[in-house]
């Protein structure tokens, strides 16, 4: 009855078309060839063939198990790091912001105003040898005069969870910010301490906002490298370093296809346990 | 709201205990979070304070001395001009053909059903949960398989494919509470569904396409990974930072990123000032 469905058959698809082809020639056929290249043998002078290369797949795992596992690990690490730096912040901004909340929210973000690179180098900077953390953390005793801070897997780990706070804060204000403060209210009239009116009733009714933030900040984090190029040693080196590598200096370009496939597995495996743990509904609410 | 239970609770609440152990909460969450914001920034700050830095050596990464040289010289070193101007365009033209795809889709997606809708979301879900090193290694191999040269246009396509689903995930946010009623009174009053469009529905999604715009925007000039895997010889303005940084980035690289910064930063100044004000009117 009403305007845009008069013409039920053809409209949407005629809206739908441009935008979806695009997408369907440029990021579903890619990853196809993504996954044909994964399979091929040979090299980059006589060229590659494609032969069923199953053992690309097999390789990769077994020469860097390291990397791959490194990945989850850096990422994971971070992804709960941010959780709990986050969530407090994030609460308070929701329940105590007021008339400020916009202000505090462009504080939040304020990082994704310096290009990525920059303010990666920036922790390079603070974290240098010679910085002021190194310094003091050396005159508490708590690093030995020789220690540093720069190429250690600490200083990735730092980086990756700078990075990428912003994504796990975000969803964590919205889902508390719905929270109608009645229900707290109600749950401590009904004589439930503060800690348990917390964990009884704000908790889980942010969990969506936990879920959202923590998938936000892992993808992206498990398959980064910039932060373990530009502040870790190659000790720290994770699959993503090796995927460029291979890709971009090495021109083994099957390898570095069956490790991209094999770190998409990873993260897929890791999401669904996760899944798993918390419940799909969880999940899918956050994704709607 | 929970404010005022706090204090409520503390002063008729039960005892001295208590209530020392809310107000020290109370504050601790905010020293905290403030802390926090320290953290936050201090990154940014160091960007912005070595911009001004006078480095003797190569390395930009110990203090020296104050100057203005950097701003005054911003394209001083080599390549720094062109990677901008490159970014800048890449970012222009990539920002709107992604803007104008993104909101058809958002359209049709929020107004229809029709079979095939499910699989769209999915679509247009996948490339943001799809880690960035894949999206661009996946082109890459397009590319490389039907023997494309790599520059600009790989790169441009690159831009547009990522910034999609952005856009719709932006427009589609806005269509949802957006009130039908109004465009039917615009058809009870003659006008045809073209007309309505113009007139009615396209300025009440146009701040959400201008948010799309901003963000595709945003994120097509900071991106390094897929560009990085795109882009042949071709230098960006990140390309020219990640190149810089193996033998020592300039000062001009920061004097970038902060005038990056203060734009971005201005832009939602004046946005959160704006909705302010438009609050305070509805509110009258």
């Amino acid at each position: 009855m009403s305007l845009f469905h008069r013409h039920r058959g053809l409209t949407p698809y005629l809206l739908l078309a441009p935008g979806v082809l695009f997408l369907a020639v440029f990021f579903v056929v890619p990853l196809g060839f993504l996954g044909y290249q994964s399979l091929q043998s040979g090299n980059i002078d006589f060229g590659y063939a494609f032969t069923w290369s199953w053992g690309n797949y097999w390789t990769a795992i077994q020469d860097y198990r390291a990397q791959f596992i490194r990945s989850l690990e850096y990422a994971g690490i971070a992804t709960l790091l941010a959780l709990v730096v986050s969530y407090p912040v994030a609460y308070w901004i929701a329940f105590r912001g007021g008339r400020w909340k916009n202000l505090l929210l462009l504080f939040i973000v304020a990082p994704f105003f310096v290009t990525y690179l920059i303010r990666t180098l920036a922790w390079e900077t603070i974290l240098s040898d010679n910085g002021f953390v190194v310094n003091t953390l050396q005159s508490l005793h708590l690093l030995g005069p020789s220690g540093r801070l720069l190429a250690t897997s600490t200083a990735v780990v730092t980086g990756i969870t700078y990075n990428f706070l912003p994504f796990m804060a975000l969803p964590l204000y919205v889902s508390l910010e719905q929270i109608d403060a009645r229900l707290i209210e109600a749950a401590e009239d009904l004589y439930a301490s503060k800690l348990h009116a917390f964990l009884r009733v704000t908790l889980p009714l942010s969990l969506p906002g936990v879920v959202a933030g923590t998938l936000l900040t892992f993808i992206p984090a498990a398959g980064d490298f910039i932060n373990a190029q530009l502040l870790g040693s190659p000790d720290n080196h994770m699959i993503g370093n090796v995927i460029q590598s291979k890709f971009l200096e090495l021109t083994d370009y099957p390898a570095a296809a069956a490790m991209s496939f094999i770190l998409m597995a990873g993260i897929l495996v890791a999401v669904f346990l996760y899944a798993r743990a918390v419940g799909t509904e969880q999940l899918t609410g956050s994704a709607a | 709201m929970s404010t005022v239970a706090v204090e409520r609770r503390a002063a008729g609440g039960p005892g001295v205990l208590a209530r020392t152990w809310a107000f020290v909460r109370h504050h601790i969450l905010t020293v905290y979070s403030i802390l926090f914001f320290v953290y936050l920034l201090l990154p940014i700050a160091v960007v912005v304070v070595f911009s001004f830095n006078n480095p003797t050596g190569k390395f930009n990464y110990t203090w020296q001395g104050f100057t203005w040289d950097n701003w005054r010289y911003w394209d001083g070193v080599p390549g720094i001009r062109s990677a901008i101007f490159l970014s800048l365009e890449i970012a222009l033209i990539a920002s709107v053909i992604a803007t104008v795809l993104g909101t058809l889709i958002a359209l049709s997606l929020v107004r229809y059903s029709f079979r095939g809708r499910g699989s769209t979301n999915i679509l247009i879900f996948l490339p943001l949960s799809t880690p960035e090193i894949v999206l661009g290694a996946s082109l890459l191999t397009l590319f490389l398989n039907m023997n494309v040269v790599f520059g600009f246009w790989t790169i441009l396509i690159a831009h547009i494919m990522f910034c999609i689903s952005f856009a719709v995930v932006t427009v589609k946010a806005r269509l949802v509470g957006f009130d039908r009623h109004l465009e039917e009174a615009a058809m009870d009053l003659g006008a045809n569904e073209w007309r309505t469009f113009q007139k009615v529905t396209l300025p009440l999604i146009a701040p959400a396409i201008l948010a799309a715009l901003l963000l595709c925007f945003a994120i097509s000039i900071d991106d390094f990974v897929v560009t990085y895997f795109n882009s042949g010889s071709k230098v960006t303005f990140p390309l020219f930072v990640w190149g810089a940084a193996r033998i020592g980035a300039p000062p001009q690289v920061n004097v970038i990123g902060t005038a990056i910064f203060l734009v971005a930063v201005t832009l939602m100044l004046i946005n959160i000032v704006l909705q302010r004000v438009r609050a305070g009117k509805g509110a009258v």
